[in-house]
């Protein structure tokens, strides 16, 4: 049967060896912590601040999280930081559970993106997501002056009843695509950098082409340390975290 | 009719006589009426409307206003930020109702075309009770799955619409099917009340006036009782009765892919399927006791058509399908415990020792222990006030069952640092709001529709025979087919 391109792919058609686009590698040894990204992101995305009541509820809405977790019992204990976004997985949970085809995998990219203009909010994404990163926009959520002055014109805003999550910053990509096509270029390496990975000081988030054998993060990937997030499940994800460091980590 | 009426053989001496006497109070197809007599209860029923009536209705009908207008009003005005859904707790109360409501949905299929396909002959009173129930619980299901969604506006787009832009719903999500599923059993539910109402309805239209009359004109179809229109009936309902089953199991199943495909400790099990139709028929078959008895109560002549032996039935068929959901229960946990899977061992712990705990013991107190501890009792099965209290906490236990399902293990993932947990909001009214809807119609139906199959009784007293299965004499229409 021929195929309709008209109709969204819902899973990325991955074969063996293949690798995902664009790919990210979190170093855990080198992680303080210090939740800038998670400011940076939200600045970056539009993700609007739901107030005091709501996030102790579970409704904060950051694309990203630093998990805070403890190893070992007190007095020998260790803190271990595990920034969690989006993992970008080749082969989704979200996607194929969507009833409307507002969670689909783009062919371009090969990121797992959300269309908010289609989403009706059934949530289903979110529960089949092992990760637990979609946020659902539980209301409108104000922005009072001047914090609507400080809006990114690149990205949507979203409504109440949309699901969201990270993008990869894909409006990042995009730019610098744009502006190396107009130069007759490729994208070189280090060119595109999602908010997170700019705004860390130690340098733990690196973001980059995985499917370019010589770029920064496909060799951190490599270099032995890496692990992916719930691997077992089989869902491909795109994130890699490094752990396992000669150096003594956190004390 | 095209069946010759048979009446009580002779008695011969004062003791037969005494055992025919309790034979008609026990068996209503034994305790024959004249058919105008008959027909007259029925009609009377839908017309005598006391003011008591009227107050009932318009407390129901302001706790709709209050529930689905006023609270789900502001909701979806607000966002779903009023109710008690956070992350990772995504799905609530609204789907546990869904369930639910599907699930007493299910009972008044399964009385009436499961007992209709067997032949079972206490049926013929109250099935048409049972098929308003599945209609009427249907829809609450449908506005339970409304209210859940974010943007509700917009749920439309579940439709395959031709558009401009070529946007197609994906069949291959589980809410897809769920949606295709639950339509096709609400026409489907729908036609299969509607074909037995018919010779009602033209009975009713015989014998009113007025707007009635027109109203029962139009919905009788033009019925006359010829012996072809008879048959034609008959071919119909053979065929509904039939064709009904599976999708009554289908939909339930479908429910329980739902949860059963998610890629989640405690969703992901096979036995969901058949675990999930035995929980519907569970609460289902609880739920048609509670309407009997409530609708034995409150309407007129009532008690002549539902008896302590119609009880003594539903009573038998609970306690069998309360051992059946045990063992289904039994069957998923112990394979979920036994894998010793990390996640699902902590689930199956938050489930019995976390905060909802006394939900879960609720659950098997409910469904278990109530049920078998009384139902093989013959008085309390035909004491009608005693089967509705056995009713409610069955369909107490049910509904605890779904909110472990839902709920409570949504709180526990895979990445500890985001387990949560689940505080019911604005999804309170709303249910209270929707039993009061469910209420409402079935109280306005009840001055429409003749609520006993008129017919069915009358054919059911003229063509009946006494069969003996062991030491049990059975009244039983089986020559009639």
């Amino acid at each position: 049967m021929a195929k309709n391109h008209n109709i969204p792919e819902y899973k990325a058609e991955w074969k063996a060896g293949e690798e995902g686009k664009w790919g990210m590698a979190i170093d855990m040894d080198i992680c303080t912590g210090c939740n800038a990204c998670v400011a940076a992101c939200a600045m970056e995305n539009n993700i609007p601040f739901v107030g005091e009541e709501d996030a102790g509820y579970g409704r904060g809405m950051h694309w990203i999280r630093i998990e805070r977790l403890w190893e070992g019992k007190y007095p020998e204990v260790k803190t271990e930081f595990q920034p969690v976004m989006c993992q970008q997985c080749g082969s989704a949970p979200c996607e194929p559970v969507c009833p409307v085809f507002a969670s689909v995998h783009s062919q371009a990219e090969k990121l797992n993106v959300q269309v908010y203009n289609r989403c009706v909010g059934t949530r289903y994404c979110a529960n089949n997501c092992p990760y637990v990163v979609r946020t659902f926009n539980w209301r409108d959520y104000d922005r009072p002056e001047p914090l609507n002055n400080q809006l990114n014109p690149d990205v949507t805003v979203r409504q109440r009843g949309v699901m969201e999550k990270c993008t990869f910053c894909v409006q990042r990509i995009h730019k610098a695509q744009d502006q190396a096509k107009s130069e007759g270029r490729e994208v070189f390496d280090g060119e595109v950098q999602p908010a997170c990975a700019q705004a860390c000081p130690a340098d733990a988030i690196v973001f980059g082409r995985i499917d370019d054998p010589e770029s920064r993060v496909s060799k951190l990937a490599k270099q032995g340390r890496g692990y992916k997030l719930l691997e077992d499940l089989n869902t491909l994800p795109q994130v890699t975290y490094l752990k396992g460091g000669s150096h003594v980590r956190n004390g | 009719m095209s069946v010759m009426a048979k009446p009580l053989a002779h008695a011969h001496g004062h003791e037969e006589h005494d055992h025919e006497a309790e034979l008609r109070k026990e068996h209503l197809l034994l305790d024959p009426k004249p058919r105008g007599e008959m027909n007259a209860m029925v009609m009377d029923m839908m017309g005598g409307t006391t003011w008591k009536f009227w107050v009932v209705a318009a407390i129901m009908g302001a706790l709709v206003l209050w529930g689905l207008v006023y609270s789900w009003g502001i909701m979806i005005a607000q966002g779903l930020g009023l109710a008690g859904v956070n992350q990772p707790v995504y799905w609530g109360l609204f789907l546990v109702h869904t369930v639910f409501w599907i699930g007493i949905s299910h009972a008044g299929t399964f009385v009436s075309a499961l007992l209709r396909v067997f032949k079972a002959e206490f049926r013929r009173p109250f099935t048409r009770a049972a098929e308003l129930m599945t209609t009427f619980s249907l829809a609450q299901a449908a506005v339970m799955i409304f209210a859940h969604m974010g943007r509700v506006w917009l749920a439309y787009w579940m439709f395959p619409l031709p558009n401009q832009r070529q946007l197609w719903p994906n069949f291959h999500s589980p809410l897809m099917w769920d949606f295709l599923a639950i339509n096709t059993y609400l026409l489907s539910s729908t036609m299969y009340l509607f074909l037995p109402l018919i010779p009602d309805l033209a009975m009713a239209r015989d014998r009113s006036t007025g707007w009635r009359r027109k109203l029962y004109s139009i919905l009788a179809l033009g019925w006359r009782g010829t012996e072809g229109e008879w048959t034609h009936l008959r071919h119909a309902l053979n065929i509904f009765a039939f064709a009904i089953l599976p999708i009554m199991f289908s939909v339930h199943t479908i429910v329980s892919w739902d949860f059963a495909v998610a890629m989640r400790p405690g969703w992901s099990s096979t036995i969901f399927g058949p675990y999930f139709v035995v929980g519907a028929i569970h609460s289902g078959v609880a739920a048609v006791g509670m309407v009997l008895v409530a609708v034995r109560a409150f309407i007129k002549n009532m008690d002549y058509f539902i008896r302590p032996e119609h009880f003594d039935a539903l009573g038998k068929l609970m306690l069998i399908i309360s051992m059946a959901w045990a063992y289904f229960f039994f069957n998923d946990f112990m394979v979920q415990w036994y894998g010793g899977d990390r996640w699902t061992d902590e689930l199956l712990h938050f489930h019995e020792a976390g905060k909802w705990g006394w939900i879960w013991f609720l659950m098997l107190i409910c469904n278990i222990a109530v049920p078998w501890l009384t139902l093989w009792n013959k008085t309390i099965r035909r004491t009608p006030w005693a089967m509705f209290i056995i009713g409610l906490l069955i369909n107490v236990g049910m509904w605890a069952e779904r909110f472990i399902i839902v709920p409570v293990s949504l709180a526990i993932n895979r990445m500890p640092f985001r387990w949560g947990d689940y505080e019911p909001g604005v999804e309170v009214p709303i249910f209270i709001g929707s039993v009061a809807f469910f209420i409402l119609l079935y109280m306005l139906a009840s001055r429409i529709l003749p609520l006993v199959p008129v017919w069915e009784v009358q054919e059911g007293q003229m063509a009946h025979s006494i069969r003996k299965y062991g030491k049990e004499p059975v009244v039983t229409v089986s020559d009639l087919e």
